[in-house]
């Protein structure tokens, strides 16, 4: 046989055992040739116009899952950022999030991103307006998702925006306090958002993109564990080594998942996002590939390093198992998702400080972090700036996805469902009167741009 | 010719591949190779197939293999070569 035995008993194993999986198969769809002269009308195209374009997607991927034998865990659309189309009143904005809600059902897919304003420098009447509408539309919706860039190391931070942000994530969470402040789940605050990015919640569609494209999202944190656990006690190179040639084959899945999808359904392939997305399941988890790699707890000093060099072995891995390759790319370390991150987080070995600087090293930032509802709209806001900062000065995207549970204090745990698990609550480093940071965050206008933004 | 490849697991027991094959048969399936080991007592079988002209299509013969699998307590999955080729060939 052309592959050998052991070949093809590794790659079942994977699947069946260490949760391999494609984590989604995402659409992208240009809605810029949507607007009309009035908002009903815009809704009626932006309807039309996804529910042909992703008609049969969903039908695709499930039939290409059958004969690769590979989960396809979700399909998605993400769309031109919302505020490029978007009415210059908040009602307006609201109207536009349910339409993209009833097409989300129409073509029976799970989340719709794009839901966003891209405002590092500045901001638009239309952004505005959509800005202020996110906790009505994310409301009045299950699947859409919204996302506001706030910064990029072109254009500095727009601290505006950031402030502003601070209030929409806390008027967003009071409006779904009976489910923990769910709908914060939907929405997060980027910066150097990416263009292609398949994962929600900041996936979009960006405008340098073509009409309609397919993008994939690979996962992998169960076979990259199991891979290590074979070399413990090695040194690193030979640790990296694994780590590369698993993230190699878990990307060549997904770049054949890619490709077939795309031939299928007659639509450009764009990119393949190198992540480690983990679940909430036992086995999927990004924390115990860092526990496994010696750190013992997920946390302890060490993580930081642990985590640089699994983001960049899952890089170079992927690279060359890809055409081509985009997103985010590398290690997510959501809290509520990652059933290992959980655990570090109530044995108290992992604080926000800490996740802080692991995200100087990996592909998102503080991600589905829940923390007390009496968290203040100024302390989020300058947790999205200190963020936005990293992000900002590396040149890396950075990303704040915070749920300020009302009613929830230290110790409480937040109940999402499904892939968005469950949260710990989180302290928070909040000091009262002129000891916060709101003098800081009330200053407005925006952070320069760093020296790393004059490449020319 | 597409090719699918079958991979059973789980421990032996007389009749695996009587069953699997006869199912394969009824389907219209040829089977190209096979490959079977037995190493304290857990049978690792994998077997090249024809399934250009499934009779049925493909996902309902990938079903009732699984379930079929399923009843004799093995872990039996019919896909494509391609998922294979992709992961372990450059």
């Amino acid at each position: 046989m052309f592959i050998s035995t052991d070949e093809i008993i590794q790659t079942v194993t994977m699947i069946q055992q260490e949760h391999l999986d494609i984590r989604t198969v995402t659409m992208g769809v240009n809605l810029l040739s949507c607007v009309r002269s009035d908002i009903d009308a815009t809704c009626n195209a932006v309807y039309d116009k996804i529910s042909s374009c992703a008609s049969r997607l969903v039908e695709v991927c499930r039939q290409i899952e059958i004969e690769l034998g590979i989960p396809i865990v979700n399909k998605r659309v993400s769309v031109t950022p919302v505020g490029l189309i978007a009415p210059e009143d908040p009602e307006g904005c609201v109207k536009l999030a349910v339409t993209l809600e009833r097409a989300a059902t129409a073509v029976g897919i799970n989340f719709l991103g794009g839901f966003s304003a891209l405002v590092h420098k500045g901001t638009t009447p239309s952004e505005r307006a959509l800005i202020s509408s996110i906790p009505d539309a994310l409301n009045a919706t299950s699947k859409v998702c919204a996302s506001v860039n706030v910064a990029t190391t072109k254009a500095g931070i727009n601290m505006d925006a950031v402030r502003e942000m601070g209030f929409v994530i806390k008027r967003a969470s009071e409006l779904s306090a009976s489910s923990g402040g769910s709908n914060c789940a939907r929405l997060v605050v980027l910066c150097n958002a990416p263009e292609d990015n398949p994962f929600m919640a900041g996936a979009f569609h960006g405008v340098g993109e073509p009409d309609c494209v397919i993008n994939v999202g690979v996962s992998g944190p169960g076979a990259v564990k199991c891979a290590i656990e074979h070399v413990r006690g090695e040194n690193f190179t030979v640790l990296a080594e694994t780590v590369k040639k698993t993230a190699f084959k878990i990307t060549r899945a997904g770049q054949l998942v890619a490709e077939l999808a795309s031939s299928r359904l007659g639509v450009p392939a764009g990119i393949v996002d190198l992540s480690l997305a983990p679940t909430p399941a036992v086995g999927d988890s990004v924390a115990r590939i860092i526990e496994e790699m010696g750190v013992g707890r997920c946390g302890a000093p060490g993580t930081t390093a642990a985590l640089a060099l699994l983001n960049d072995a899952v890089k170079k891995g992927g690279l060359m198992a890809s055409s081509h390759v985009g997103g985010l790319s590398g290690a997510f370390i959501p809290v509520s998702e990652d059933e290992g991150m959980i655990d570090a987080v109530r044995r108290g070995s992992l604080c926000i400080e800490k996740l802080e600087a692991m995200t100087c090293v990996c592909s998102v930032g503080l991600d589905m972090i829940v923390v007390p509802g009496d968290t203040e709209a100024h302390t989020i806001s300058a947790i999205i700036a200190d963020e936005a900062a990293v992000g900002m000065v590396n040149s890396k995207t950075t990303a704040v996805r915070i749920i300020p549970a009302p009613g929830k204090v230290v110790g409480d745990t937040v109940e999402f469902g499904g892939l968005l698990g469950s949260g710990p609550v989180m302290s928070v480093r909040q000091y009262e009167g002129s000891d916060s940071s709101k003098a800081f965050v009330d200053r407005g206008g925006r952070i320069p741009a760093p020296m790393q933004s004059l490449k020319n | 010719m597409i090719k699918g490849v079958l991979t059973v697991i789980g421990k032996d027991r007389v009749g695996i591949i009587a069953a699997l094959s006869r199912i394969l048969a009824e389907a219209n399936c040829n089977i190209l190779d096979i490959s079977q080991t037995t190493m304290d007592d857990i049978f690792t079988m994998t077997m090249l197939v024809d399934v250009t002209d499934v009779k049925g299509g493909f996902g309902p013969l990938a079903e009732t293999l699984k379930k079929v699998g399923d009843d004799m307590g093995l872990r039996v999955q019919l896909c494509h070569v391609d998922i294979f080729n992709a992961m372990h060939k450059i």
